[in-house]
């Protein structure tokens, strides 16, 4: 079958459609290549352990069982406590939802000074706010936990949230004001002889402008603070580490028999929000970072 | 009463670089100024500046006999159009054409009689629920007007508000303005490149280059008395012929010799002529050079000269010819006989002749 296609090809009367085969193939091979670690996953962490012991990796479960799930979400050890990911799940709601929404109103704000209200330094500070996109993150742990202690946030996870929204100012600032400079400066003119204000102009005119941009921000902010793990390990405490630090915990704490099938669900678990959040807005990911001009 | 717009000595600077140099212009109500150059001479600057979104370096600006170098834009007592429309696109048209007057807190009732009475006018009543992207450049333009026509300002300022359309578009919104200027009295500056814009729609023209204004005057003043070189070249389609001629003074005036390539010299003579130079630049319109053979007239001098290029343009017919080492455009009748190579007898209206100064460009009679 693939010699005759070959043969097409080279022949060059069919060729263009041997080469969409070809290529079709290939991102089939590629495709079930990077879906092949999801499917032991979730296989796994639907097997017992007495299956996963006498079975072979890839093999679907004989016996589907949501055993490892529960276990995974409300009984399983991280360390001295056995709760499971639970608490830990909601620590990270509540640490990731606040800090996307401040970071991305902060961005959102700073993009539009950025983009239409020039100001002299403006393009160094801009410059300057880019710089800390790049800062690795390793560099300013210890500054960090210093300034958390002195504010009195250290361990809490308020302390957290600060954190995100200070390393995330960077990305949605940048995001905002690319955004925003493909909208004609003579907006905001009109605006300004219609006498609408500063905060009037952004809120009547860009944030409604902003749907596209503001999916972009949210997706992007989301999986960065959902799946950090060197933030939350170095600056929460017991009680108020995130669901990332809990799930190391979890699938590093075991004693004597190792439960992969525990530790498969409760990877899937920390994973699902993030899942959920591409799958949910998608497709404005797409349209956001392509999209841009606003004409008319 | 004091005029609607006053500017006085006005200076703006970016950094080191000078954009408007001592500028003063000042229009009285209902007159229609058109700020009118080349692209990067500062005329839409000099708009910004009126409207106060750019600061003004030094000099004065004041609206309605009040001093608003210093006001912000919002209490000027002015609308403003702008190239792109700038209209919001999250908003409906209705809502655009409001949005002014809901930043101010004008109360409802009031906006929507302004709102209907403005859609009346300028006919947009069907489109009002529509938002932006729905609309043709045309209709964008009309509400880009209505909105500047709800506020009722002292001055309205238009900022190349037809090159975005389409030629034929363009024809048709430059009289709906003219129509509209006239329906309501209003005073209005207006910016623009297009040459004949400027000359069909203004009162009073202002003709800038690189942040100096070269002329202010009547279109009729700007067209048949351009200060300098520029003025005359930049105004009239086709432009201006600018023939370099060497001047001979006499008892009888001045006589002007303008070298050809390949036959004697033409001399003309002008009886009225102050004293001139002896190298001069003699401008002279097309439609000031005719056909010897359809024209006549006492004060015309004929003289012939050899035809490079016939050019029909339906109601004319524009023939080209070498003169002084320039080409010389003439504005003949369509009936004309002229054909390309041949000599044959044109008029020259001496009485229009403009003379300037081949040094310094500046007009001399």
């Amino acid at each position: 079958m693939t010699d005759s296609v070959m043969t097409n090809a080279h022949r060059g009367m069919v060729g263009k459609v041997a080469l969409r085969w070809v290529l079709y193939l290939l991102l089939c091979a590629f495709a079930l290549f990077y879906m092949m670690p999801l499917f032991v996953m979730i296989t796994t962490s639907l097997k017992s352990l007495e299956e996963i012991r006498t079975g072979s990796l890839m093999s679907l479960p004989r016996e589907v069982t949501f055993a490892a799930w529960s276990t995974a979400w409300s009984s399983a050890c991280t360390g001295i406590q056995c709760e499971g990911l639970r608490p830990y799940f909601w620590n990270s709601v509540l640490l990731a939802v606040p800090a996307v929404i401040i970071s991305t109103m902060i961005g959102a704000l700073n993009g539009y000074v950025v983009a239409q209200w020039r100001f002299r330094g403006a393009n160094v500070l801009f410059a300057l706010m880019l710089f800390g996109c790049f800062i690795p993150f390793q560099v300013v742990l210890l500054p960090m936990a210093r300034v958390l202690g002195v504010m009195g946030l250290a361990g809490s996870i308020s302390g957290l949230i600060f954190v995100h929204v200070i390393y995330g100012i960077g990305f949605t600032t940048l995001f905002f004001r690319n955004y925003y400079v493909t909208i004609p400066t003579e907006l905001v003119k009109a605006a300004k002889v219609d006498g609408a204000s500063f905060w009037r102009i952004f809120m009547s005119i860009f944030l409604p402008l902003s749907l596209p941009i503001i999916v972009v921000t949210v997706i992007w902010q989301f999986t960065q603070i959902w799946n950090d793990f060197l933030f939350g390990v170095s600056f929460s405490q017991a009680g108020t580490q995130p669901v990332t630090v809990a799930l190391n915990n979890i699938v590093n704490s075991t004693t004597g028999v190792k439960e992969y099938n525990v530790d498969m669900a409760a990877a899937i678990i920390a994973a699902l929000p993030t899942l959920l959040v591409y799958v949910v807005a998608g497709k404005y990911f797409i349209r956001g970072l392509t999209a841009g001009s606003v004409k008319g | 009463m004091a005029p609607i717009l006053e500017i006085k000595n006005l200076y703006k600077d970016f950094g080191s670089t000078n954009i408007l140099n001592d500028v003063n212009a000042s229009i009285e109500a209902g007159e229609f100024l058109v700020l009118v150059g080349p692209s990067g001479c500062g005329k839409s600057t000099l708009l910004n500046c009126i409207a106060g979104l750019e600061p003004i370096t030094s000099g004065s600006i004041r609206i309605g006999g009040r001093d608003t170098t210093h006001v912000s834009p919002k209490d000027r007592d002015i609308a403003m159009v702008f190239q792109s429309y700038a209209l919001y696109p999250t908003m409906s048209v209705a809502k655009n054409i409001t949005f002014g007057m809901k930043v101010r807190g004008v109360d409802k009732a009031e906006q929507d009689a302004k709102l209907a009475e403005v859609a009346r006018q300028l006919q947009i009543e069907a489109l009002l629920d529509r938002r932006p992207a729905q609309l043709s450049g045309g209709q964008r333009q009309r509400v880009a007007m209505g909105r500047a026509l709800v506020r009722d300002p002292k001055l309205f300022l238009f900022d190349e508000p037809l090159s975005n359309l389409d030629a034929k578009l363009r024809v048709e919104m430059r009289t709906e303005i003219k129509k509209l200027h006239q329906n309501l009295g209003a005073s209005m500056v207006y910016v623009t490149h297009d040459q004949i814009e400027a000359m069909t729609l203004a009162t009073k023209i202002v003709v800038m280059k690189g942040g100096v204004v070269q002329q202010i005057g009547s279109p009729a003043e700007i067209y048949t008395r351009p200060a300098n070189l520029f003025v005359a070249d930049f105004m009239g389609s086709p432009a201006m012929n600018l023939i370099p001629a060497q001047v001979t003074m006499n008892g009888k005036g001045a006589t002007f010799t303008i070298a050809r390539d390949d036959a004697a010299p033409l001399v003309l003579h002008d009886e009225n002529a102050q004293p001139l130079p002896d190298n001069v630049v003699l401008g002279l319109r097309p439609e000031d050079i005719g056909d010897a053979a359809l024209r006549k007239g006492s004060k015309l001098q004929i003289s012939n000269c050899q035809v490079d290029v016939v050019e029909p343009a339906g109601a004319d017919t524009y023939v080209l010819m070498a003169l002084g080492g320039v080409e010389v455009t003439a504005r003949l009748q369509a009936e004309t006989a002229a054909q390309p190579g041949a000599d044959m007898d044109f008029t020259f209206n001496m009485e229009k002749a403009s003379y300037f100064d081949a040094d310094t460009g500046q007009r001399l009679n």
